[in-house]
């Protein structure tokens, strides 16, 4: 158990460092997982060289879903937009450091399913819009 | 096997019959079941039918006429004649054998609500129903032009009968309501409901998955035109259920599927249904399976579902005790008196995923999410809730260990 809800997570679930909004912002994006009401927004700022200099998240949801939304965004910092896109489920896994069944791993993936649809030009907006 | 009243619950004889209760679900971390309103766990008679089934008289049923097909055809028969007695339906060609309560109710809309109902007409549910109670007649009310309408809930979890009394001056065609809900435990009065939906010239139907594992059912009593359960939540298999229909709406109901078994004669462009229940019953039936749900509803039978119902309410009644006692601890639904073994609760600040993760490492299986009921849980604005539910198997000891796990959970997240 103390494998699962390591004190990493835990953390950053009670103390997020990357939480928040952003307004102006280059792109934002959000979704939740209607199965257990877990929402994400990302808003992220970008230099002109595409690079990401600011994300920050806001929402409510599961330790997962909230703590691998800190994570990710820490993660991104500095990155330009192709990296971003090249992220995968192993990143977020990485960045959590346990392993998940498939219901835990739809929270954890749902911060990246948020940034990777702000990313690819979705721009300002929701899918349940 | 166990079978003498009280003491059996308590001395154990009857988790001895559940070989899965003995199991680690981690290392040295036994498990503790509580997640009966999603499966039932299967007593050893249950199992082992049904694989006897298999080694010893495996055919295919009705039409054969040698020893095997005769011995499974009885097997067969005969379980669908112990449930129809097991919930006292008048007969047993009154009992369909379906896939669960889901496909019964899918059923029900897909060949009564086709024949008989048409635009404008109004179909009343509530808002404590099942996905399965709901969008079979979303399903329909698209195609049909219908209208829905619900009977409120209160804060406490009951049925506003009040406002179900004006509702029923609208004229609806069909009543659709639960026995028991999933997710608050609420037991509604059908004794006082269907008799008003009768009256008011509704046919009814009641969605039965909770209740016939749980409690004494009497269909020769209750005024139920249908009433669907599924053997799965009641120690039998997955994959088989039952609807029970009054014999003159069956007969007059056109078929559900096609195809082998529900004919009488074929030709190229037209054929003759089967008489009841064959009528709803295409194809090779899962056969093993309604075996096993005979099995299930022996084994039921031979402890006494009043017992059952009055160990569940001694354990679910400590549960509610002890819960209560837990700060930023909130449960759904009303008291011990209106409400079978079944406790949705959330914690403030905790969400109701990482509650069940956290009881998992200590070997508590809960539930955690919107158990299929997802405008009730909007209605309470909820996102999420966690559910224990008890049955037969449980002990007062699972649920000390529940109230353990809750506070290493609140200690994880303090």
């Amino acid at each position: 158990m103390d494998d699962f809800y390591r004190e990493l997570i835990i953390e950053r679930y009670k103390s997020p460092r990357f939480q928040g909004t952003l307004d102006p912002h280059d792109f934002s994006y959000e979704d939740d997982n209607p199965a257990c009401g877990d929402h994400i927004q990302i808003d992220v700022r970008l230099n002109e060289e595409g690079e990401v200099t600011e994300a920050l998240f806001s929402g409510q949801g599961c330790a997962i879903s909230q703590a691998s939304a800190d994570l990710l965004l820490e993660s991104i910092i500095g990155k330009n937009i192709e990296e971003i896109k090249s992220l995968d489920k192993d990143d977020v896994l990485e960045n959590l450091g346990i392993e998940l069944g498939p219901v835990r791993l739809k929270c954890a993936l749902l911060p990246l399913k948020v940034l990777k649809a702000g990313v690819y030009g979705l721009g300002d907006g929701n899918p349940l819009e | 096997m166990a079978s003498n009243g009280a003491s059996s619950f308590e001395n154990g004889l009857i988790r001895d019959d559940f070989p899965i209760l003995k199991r680690e679900v981690h290392p040295g971390v036994p498990l503790i079941y509580l997640d009966s309103a999603a499966t039932s766990q299967k007593p050893l008679p249950v199992i082992e039918v049904m694989s006897q089934y298999y080694r010893d008289y495996n055919a295919n049923i009705h039409r054969g006429i040698h020893a095997l097909a005769e011995e499974a055809t009885a097997a067969y028969e005969n379980a669908r004649q112990r449930i129809a007695a097991f919930v006292r339906a008048p007969s047993p060609e009154e009992l369909i054998f379906t896939r669960n309560t889901t496909e019964s109710i899918n059923l029900v809309a897909n060949t009564w609500g086709r024949k008989y109902l048409q635009a404008d007409d109004m179909i009343l549910l509530t808002m404590m129903e099942h996905h399965s109670n709901l969008v079979p007649w979303q399903l329909l009310a698209d195609q049909l032009d219908l209208r829905l309408e619900f009977i409120p809930v209160t804060s406490q979890g009951l049925l506003d009968l009040d406002e179900y009394q004006r509702l029923l001056k609208l004229g609806p065609k069909l009543v659709s309501i639960t026995h028991m809900s999933n997710v608050l435990g609420t037991i509604n009065p059908l004794e006082e409901i269907l008799p008003a939906a009768k009256e008011a010239g509704a046919v009814t139907l009641v969605d039965g998955a909770q209740s016939v594992p749980h409690f004494p059912v009497n269909l020769s009593q209750l005024q139920a035109d249908f009433y669907a359960f599924s053997a799965h939540k009641m120690l039998g298999p997955t994959g088989i259920g039952a609807l029970y229909g009054r014999r003159e709406l069956l007969e007059d109901m056109p078929p559900f599927l096609g195809g082998g078994e529900m004919i009488k004669r074929v030709e190229l462009r037209k054929f003759t249904p089967n008489d009841l229940p064959h009528k709803f019953e295409a194809g090779t039936p899962a056969i093993a399976e309604a075996i096993g749900f005979g099995a299930a509803v022996d084994y039921l039978t031979q402890i006494g579902m009043d017992e059952i119902e009055k160990h569940e309410k001694k354990i679910t009644g400590y549960a509610l005790e002890k819960l209560s006692l837990i700060q930023d601890l909130e449960i759904l639904g009303p008291g011990i008196e209106e409400r079978g073994g079944v406790i949705s609760f959330f914690i403030q600040d905790i969400h109701a995923h990482d509650v069940a993760q956290i009881l998992d490492s200590v070997g508590i299986a809960v539930r955690a999410g919107h158990h299929c009921a997802q405008p009730l849980h909007d209605h309470y604005n909820l996102s999420a809730t966690s559910r224990a539910s008890f049955y037969l198997y449980n002990t007062e000891d699972e649920v000390d260990r529940l109230v353990e796990g809750i506070a290493k959970v609140k200690s994880i997240f303090a």
